[in-house]
């Protein structure tokens, strides 16, 4: 498959006062067409992986690797400016909770608007025409009114849809999606992620899926990555995950109920010290 | 019952439109603060442990000039009865006469007060066009040497008594190398050149394009205004800072820098935008505060206003001038509080 992103022993650091803390360490894998999950729990570094692609760790936080290459090109090279090129247009973010993800005191419309003028140049009504069809595209109903709305008028399920048209309109090749459902009620975490599902295919777009759900990941993604303190322990493909070896992921699997295997009691995951030095497993293609 | 019913029907209440509904609530309290503010002025000039009536006639005059002015002064009168006189008589604009030089307090206080709204006006447009930008600055830089820059700045605007601080200006800027006025309003050659129009006499001179006297005016006011604009800086500009940081640290700034956006509309288009409204209250609240008058500022600096009025008002025991001043300083108070609500309105969404 073609990689669309190489990542090369990627580390991020936060030096502190007791020394430097490692988020991530040494994590190497590549991105094809396709619809990768990054599966950890909470501190694992899953989100730091997807913020350093982008270069968006602040300072006093360092990003190291051996390179983050889009299309062969070093994006660990680029200036900040070129930087900025590079994030929306080609890379591009959706995050956790839309409440807090849009804006408060700006209009929807101009926030979508915003964000496709920063990398075409467009008039103000050709870019209103774009904005009204890719919310059409996420559907949502009556988009005239939610341009003109703000983000608070929204529930949380058409906050993150907007969300996903707001940063699929500059039409990027890669999409990191963080706990994109996360902060969804059940009931619309579905719809929610397939329209981002069909809009990735349509596009053949690749996507970088961050959850700690791992039966969500299961369903959805082609390539697991599971990643523990910083590290990834193992790799698999998506359907194939309960044949998964390491004992982490296995105690994950088994930590959680299914309808079709009842038990009395589930497992509480034994965690061995040895994992979280073991040295990082490839992730890539 | 059925009666009412019917009337009910025969006349449909119109429903009052939103525009207006809110201008009457907004008087209402307006009505109501002020009432409750009176109505303390006047208890506290009642319960005060002065004889007004003494304070009138003064200690040697006899028993029936003293119970003269006493019935004159309708002290007689239940307080309430007497309260309700006050309220008339405020309500006409009257606050009495000022029993130390026998002039209509409101007299004195449209003369006074404009010199301090001159001064405070001046003072909160220093801290605002200084204080908020370097507030922004030291929060996008947090750490730097500009944020400690700014902190030591407010440090000093906090901790440095203002008498000394001016004085010290005096002495520097106007003794030592004569770059600006010296104390009072203008020099006393311009004293009354420009006829009172607004009683703030750099907009009394600009109106008469008498620019000579709005020079020395400014040579004037710069020094005194320029003191207070610093320490309403240090405290803007510290509540600039620690708003700007709770907004920085927020998802949606993350997600201007994913769309690519640069540095800087990210500070200003998005941060900012979020922070207008807590500012808004900040500056309100400075201003307010100044516009209460600076004693210290303007007793250095000669500066006829409010604040030194109130005190020597205060000092001699002339209630009258005290109340009026007072009830005009906490009338500033609440309008300027109804303002930023006003503000809050257009500026955030979230408010309607």
């Amino acid at each position: 498959m073609e990689k669309l992103l190489d990542v090369e022993n990627l580390w991020v650091k936060f030096p502190s006062r007791q020394g430097v803390f490692d988020a991530v360490r040494g994590v190497s894998f590549s991105l094809g067409r396709e619809r990768l999950g990054i599966v950890g729990e909470s501190g694992s570094g899953k989100s730091m992986t997807g913020r350093a692609i982008l270069r968006l760790i602040r300072s006093p936080g360092i990003v190291e690797a051996d390179h983050i290459k889009l299309d062969g090109v070093n994006l660990l090279a680029k200036t900040e400016k070129e930087m900025r090129a590079v994030r929306g247009q080609r890379i591009s973010m959706v995050m956790q909770d839309p409440k807090f993800s849009l804006n408060p005191v700006t209009t929807i419309g101009d926030q979508i608007i915003e964000a496709y003028r920063l990398h075409n140049k467009a008039s103000k009504a050709d870019a209103y025409a774009k904005s009204i069809e890719m919310l059409e595209a996420v559907s949502i109903r009556d988009p005239e009114r939610v341009m003109r709305a703000y983000p608070h008028e929204m529930s949380g399920g058409m906050g993150q849809r907007i969300m996903i048209a707001m940063m699929l309109i500059p039409n990027p090749e890669i999409l990191i999606a963080d706990e994109p459902t996360s902060a969804l009620d059940v009931s619309v975490q579905r719809q929610v992620l397939d329209i981002m599902d069909k809009l990735v295919k349509e596009r053949g777009m690749g996507l970088i899926f961050i959850s700690h759900d791992l039966n969500l990941v299961a369903d959805f993604c082609d390539r697991v990555l599971i990643m523990y303190a910083g590290r990834i322990v193992e790799v698999c493909e998506a359907d194939k995950l309960h044949e998964a070896k390491h004992p982490y992921t296995r105690g994950l699997l088994n930590s959680l109920p299914r309808l079709d295997a009842p038990r009395d009691r589930l497992e509480v995951l034994q965690r061995d010290p040895a994992w979280s030095t073991a040295p990082s497993v490839s992730g890539q293609i | 019952m059925a009666l009412a019913e019917d009337n009910k029907e025969r006349h449909p209440r119109v429903p009052l439109p939103q525009w207006l509904k809110t201008t009457l609530l907004t008087l209402g309290s307006i009505s109501v603060t002020l009432l409750g503010l009176l109505f303390v002025t006047f208890i506290i000039g009642r319960v005060m442990p002065i004889d007004p009536v003494l304070a009138i006639v003064g200690e040697r005059a006899s028993q029936e000039t003293y119970d003269a002015v006493y019935l004159q002064l309708g002290l007689d009168k239940p307080l309430l009865v007497q309260f309700l006189y006050y309220l008339w008589d405020v309500l006409h604009l009257d606050f009495g006469t000022s029993l130390l030089n026998a002039r209509p307090v409101s007299e004195d206080i449209a003369r006074v007060f404009p010199a301090t709204m001159e001064l405070a006006t001046l003072g909160i447009i220093f801290g605002v066009v200084l204080g908020v930008p370097l507030g922004v600055l030291a929060a996008v830089n947090k750490g730097s040497w500009i944020d400690q820059f700014a902190r030591v700045l407010a440090l000093v605007g906090y901790s440095m008594p203002i008498f000394w601080m001016g004085l010290m200006g005096l002495l520097v800027f106007y003794g030592i190398l004569g770059w600006v006025g010296g104390p009072g309003r203008v020099g006393i050659f311009y004293m009354d050149v420009v006829p009172p129009v607004t009683g703030m006499i750099l907009i009394d001179a600009a109106l008469d394009r008498n620019w000579e006297v709005f020079k020395d005016a400014f040579s004037h006011i710069i020094l005194p205004a320029s003191l207070l604009g610093y320490y309403s800086l240090a405290y803007i500009s510290r509540m600039t800072r620690s708003f700007m940081l709770e907004q920085l640290s927020a998802e949606y700034i993350t997600t201007a820098r994913v769309k690519g956006m640069s540095e800087w509309n990210v500070v200003w288009k998005h941060a900012f935008k979020n922070i207008r409204v807590q500012l808004i209250t900040v500056i309100a609240l400075s201003y307010a505060g100044l516009l209460e008058g600076s004693v210290l500022t303007e007793i250095i600096f000669s500066w006829p206003g409010i604040g030194s009025y109130i005190t020597t008002a205060l000092l001699s025991a002339d209630m009258n001038a005290v109340l009026g001043g007072t009830v005009v300083v906490g009338l500033i108070f609440i309008l300027l509080n109804i303002f930023s609500d006003l503000l809050y309105k257009v500026f955030d969404p979230r408010a309607k």
